[in-house]
């Protein structure tokens, strides 16, 4: 078969000795990547639960410079299609859509094209894994998870969102949803991508984890990796899902502080 | 009216109901909808279910009782109350349908003056009634009622649903390591691939399921921001042709889903140099678009369709360009030979289905397991144990180690089907050389009955015939003499004896009357003992045995 040609190593050090040149090193000899961060460590996060008052739910995370909002109405009554309901469980429907400004060059297309739908479709996989459904017979759940500034780790930051508006909107769930991308760059796992690691070639993988069984909820990756290496990958990602899992249970807890505190007047 | 309605319906659960009546009962007519009617509605409804229940003989072995509520006039509550809608609804009818394990009512209005949302209406309200059942635990057999209407409704789009029972015996089968085909957990149905007459042109058939893959290339603009390297265009058709449950036109969660995993597959993985396929950079480059079309869906459509995918690419030539000066010349095949693809490597995808919440593992799921599965896991990866993507769905939650195990299965099963690629394409090139016919109407085997035979399917046989041999050296033999009638008793006729009866039941007692049929008249002496006549030997075991030794 004279045409599969073995130029995967060349083209491997061609593409490494390009980048070193163009500069843009994403794993420094020292250990920092292009932020300035160690591989180990994920984006500064902030984030505001209970951000709109007409929704059930609500939350606007930062994750370094990747900003996402997700709103949450539900549980309600089936609207639309009467063909959807299921008998013994909550239907779950979610939405995920960048806004036009959101990345380098305007969008031109926001919604419905097929990263959307799929992203879209992944989302709700993953939420309907870790709510508790059972609990909502013959209704429907809506998750809407907009992208105002991209970044890099666009699902995850989504996850993460979504995850903070369901608690807000008081969906009884499994455990906390929480989401990272980490990449493999020089043998080494980097968590928490962003938008120039991602682009560059670099083999990442998406995790959304359900952290105190350790479950994974949804598994995506692209591009190669070799598969000794996945072991160490998946592994990585796991630690910095837990990471983020802590991070926002404080999110949680103090936004509940907040809450109670005028109460308590 | 509401007290004459509720013990009309008390009179009727009370009295025993024989299979067959037909009853007809009328409440009166319009009123304004209330609460009153809704309870009496409720309680008619209640003490039909109740009243057919109790007349089921709970020995009986009839299979289906069907009862027709006639010419109900029963005014159905609308669920929103603020509708004070003025309904006279007619005939409507209620048919409860009992069978042994499947039980499912059905509301189906009859009369054109009732409206679309009062029937709709009706009928979750119907369906609503049947889980309230459910508190009541002396009555678990009714919850597949409401299960089976909202089924009935989901699945539009020309596909029957599975039932119960064959869902139940497919998880079943499957938790015991028996897969409907006789495949082992790890095993791949049987894969076959032809080439077209042109280039870039293949067919695969994994089991039943059947791919056709084809690639074109035609000479466009590059994009802006990649203007020396070339386009590549993915694009996966489920036409109705494959499953009555694809529809025409729609692009449905699956097309999406396929559509994606195999851009992610075979493009984020970079198989193919596309630097070389540029010709004039910024003005020119090749379009290569892989066009696959399913033509039957019996399970497993992603790998089929990424291994049909590949595979064109690898057959694939597109024609050569010749560059002077400004002037572009694209040569046809006869004028120059077509130039293949560089092509890195062969990204092979392999789909793991998941059962009973992650316990049990299938690779290569057919049409019927995929029915049933949890969710899917796929993993393509190519012959250098690279992996190129990864994709969970349908809601499974998984651990860590059976990704690991599954990605090892994965490296094992690629290695195979790029072997078995290989080969195809080899054998396609030589008969291409040698100047013999190819092309899809030649690989088509040509079926003409010469002989009256079916392919063995390959089912495991071990254990089933190791009992059947058991129960063939342990049965008797049976009487080979026909036995002159002999009359016990005025009236009463016996020819021969019974055969032993060996279906291992222990609750038999000797010389018992065993109730076997329906109908209450007959009775059938079934006497255990066997009693030889007319001085025939009883042979035992051993001598059977010492018999058969020559």
């Amino acid at each position: 078969m004279g045409n599969v040609v073995q130029r995967q190593t060349r083209g491997a050090l061609r593409f490494q000795l390009f980048r070193k040149m163009a500069g843009l090193e994403l794993l420094s000899d020292q250990g920092y990547r292009l932020d300035g961060r160690k591989a180990t460590e994920l984006r500064k996060f902030q984030a505001r639960m209970g951000v709109f008052a007409q929704a059930d739910g609500s939350a606007y995370l930062e994750q370094g410079n990747t900003k996402a909002l997700a709103v949450v109405y539900g549980p309600h009554e089936v609207r639309g299609a009467r063909s959807r309901i299921r008998h013994d469980r909550a239907v779950i429907n979610c939405q995920y859509s960048m806004a036009t400004f959101s990345t380098a060059e305007r969008k031109r297309r926001p919604h419905g094209d097929r990263k959307s739908t799929e992203m879209s479709l992944h989302l709700k996989q993953t939420f309907e894994a870790a709510v508790m459904t059972q609990l909502y017979p013959r209704s429907q759940i809506d998750i809407y998870v907009k992208i105002l500034q991209s970044d890099g780790g666009n699902y995850s930051v989504c996850v993460n969102a979504a995850t903070l508006a369901v608690i807000d909107a008081g969906i009884p769930m499994r455990d906390y949803v929480c989401a990272c991308t980490v990449g493999f760059v020089d043998e080494t796992p980097l968590a928490d991508l962003c938008y120039a690691e991602e682009g560059g070639g670099v083999s990442s993988l998406a995790l959304a984890l359900l952290p105190r069984g350790g479950q994974i909820a949804l598994l995506q990756m692209d591009a190669r990796l070799h598969q000794d290496h996945l072991e160490a990958l998946i592994e990585a990602a796991m630690t910095a899902c837990k990471g983020v899992s802590k991070v926002l249970d404080q999110v949680v807890r103090q936004h509940l502080q907040e809450a109670s505190v005028p109460s308590a007047e | 009216m509401e007290e004459m309605a509720w013990c009309l319906a008390r009179d009727l659960s009370t009295r025993p109901l024989s299979p067959g009546i037909l009853f007809s009962f009328s409440c009166s007519t319009a009123h304004f909808p209330t609460a009153g009617e809704e309870t009496t509605f409720y309680c008619v409804v209640h003490s039909i279910v109740d009243g057919l229940y109790l007349s089921r003989e709970p020995s009986s072995n009839v299979s289906a009782n069907l009862i027709f509520i006639h010419h109900c006039r029963l005014i159905l509550l609308l669920l929103h109350l603020h509708l004070h809608l003025h309904l006279h609804l007619h005939l409507l009818f209620l048919v409860l349908s009992f069978q042994q394990n499947i039980q499912f009512l059905i509301v189906q209005p009859i009369s054109s003056s009732m409206s679309e949302t009062s029937s709709s209406n009706c009928f979750s309200w119907a369906a609503a009634a049947a889980p309230a059942r459910e508190n009541k635990s002396s009555r678990p057999h009714i919850q597949p009622l409401s299960s089976f209407i909202c089924r009935g409704r989901v699945e539009r789009g020309g596909r029957t649903p599975l039932s119960n029972c064959e869902r139940d015996f497919l998880l079943k089968a499957i938790e015991e390591k028996k897969r409907l085909d006789g495949r082992q957990t790890y095993d791949y149905r049987k894969m076959k691939i032809t080439f077209g007459t042109d280039y870039g042109c293949c067919f695969v058939d994994l089991g039943k399921t059947r791919v056709m893959a084809q690639v074109s290339g035609e000479l466009v603009a590059p994009k802006e921001n990649r203007p020396n390297e070339g386009i590549m265009f993915f694009n996966i058709e489920l036409s109705p042709m494959a499953s009555p449950a694809f529809e025409q036109g729609r692009q449905s969660e699956l097309s999406v889903k396929l559509n994606r995993q195999l851009e992610r597959c075979l493009r984020n993985s970079k198989c193919i140099d596309t630097e070389s396929l540029c010709v004039v950079s910024g003005e020119k480059v090749w379009q290569i678009r892989v066009d696959v079309h399913m033509l039957n869906h019996d399970g497993n459509l992603m790998d089929a369709a990424s291994i049909a995918a590949i595979t064109a690419l690898c057959h694939f030539k597109r024609p050569d360009v010749g560059i002077q000066g400004d002037e572009v010349t694209v040569y046809s095949p006869e004028e120059r030979d077509p130039i293949p693809l560089s092509i890195y490597h062969m990204p092979i995808s392999v789909s793991f289905s998941f059962f009973q919440q992650g316990t049990y593992l299938l690779v290569d799921p057919c049409e019927r397991e995929e029915r049933v599965m949890d969710g899917l896991l796929m993993i393509a990866m190519n012959k250098h144990r690279e992996i190129c993507s990864i994709q969970s769905s349908g809601g499974i939650m998984l651990l860590k180690e059976q990704v690991m195990r599954c990605s090892k299965i994965a490296s094992v099963k690629v290695s195979e089907i790029t072997e078995l690629i290989s080969k195809a394409l080899e054998n396609d090139k030589r008969a291409r050389k040698a100047g013999g016919r190819c092309g899809f109407a030649e690989s088509m085997p040509q079926e003409r009955i010469t002989a009256l035979k079916t392919d063995e399917t390959s089912v495991e046989m071990t254990d089933a015939s190791e009992r059947a041999n058991d129960i063939v050296e342990n049965a008797e033999v049976p009487p080979q003499t026909v036995s002159s009638p002999v009359v016990p008793a005025p009236g009463v006729g016996q020819v021969g004896q019974g055969l032993q009866n060996n279906w291992g039941l222990e609750e038999e007692e000797d010389g018992d009357v065993v109730d076997i049929s329906d109908s209450e008249e007959e009775e059938v002496k079934c006497s255990i003992q066997f009693q030889p006549e007319g001085g025939r030997n009883v042979k035992t075991k051993t001598e059977k045995m010492k018999a058969r030794t020559p």
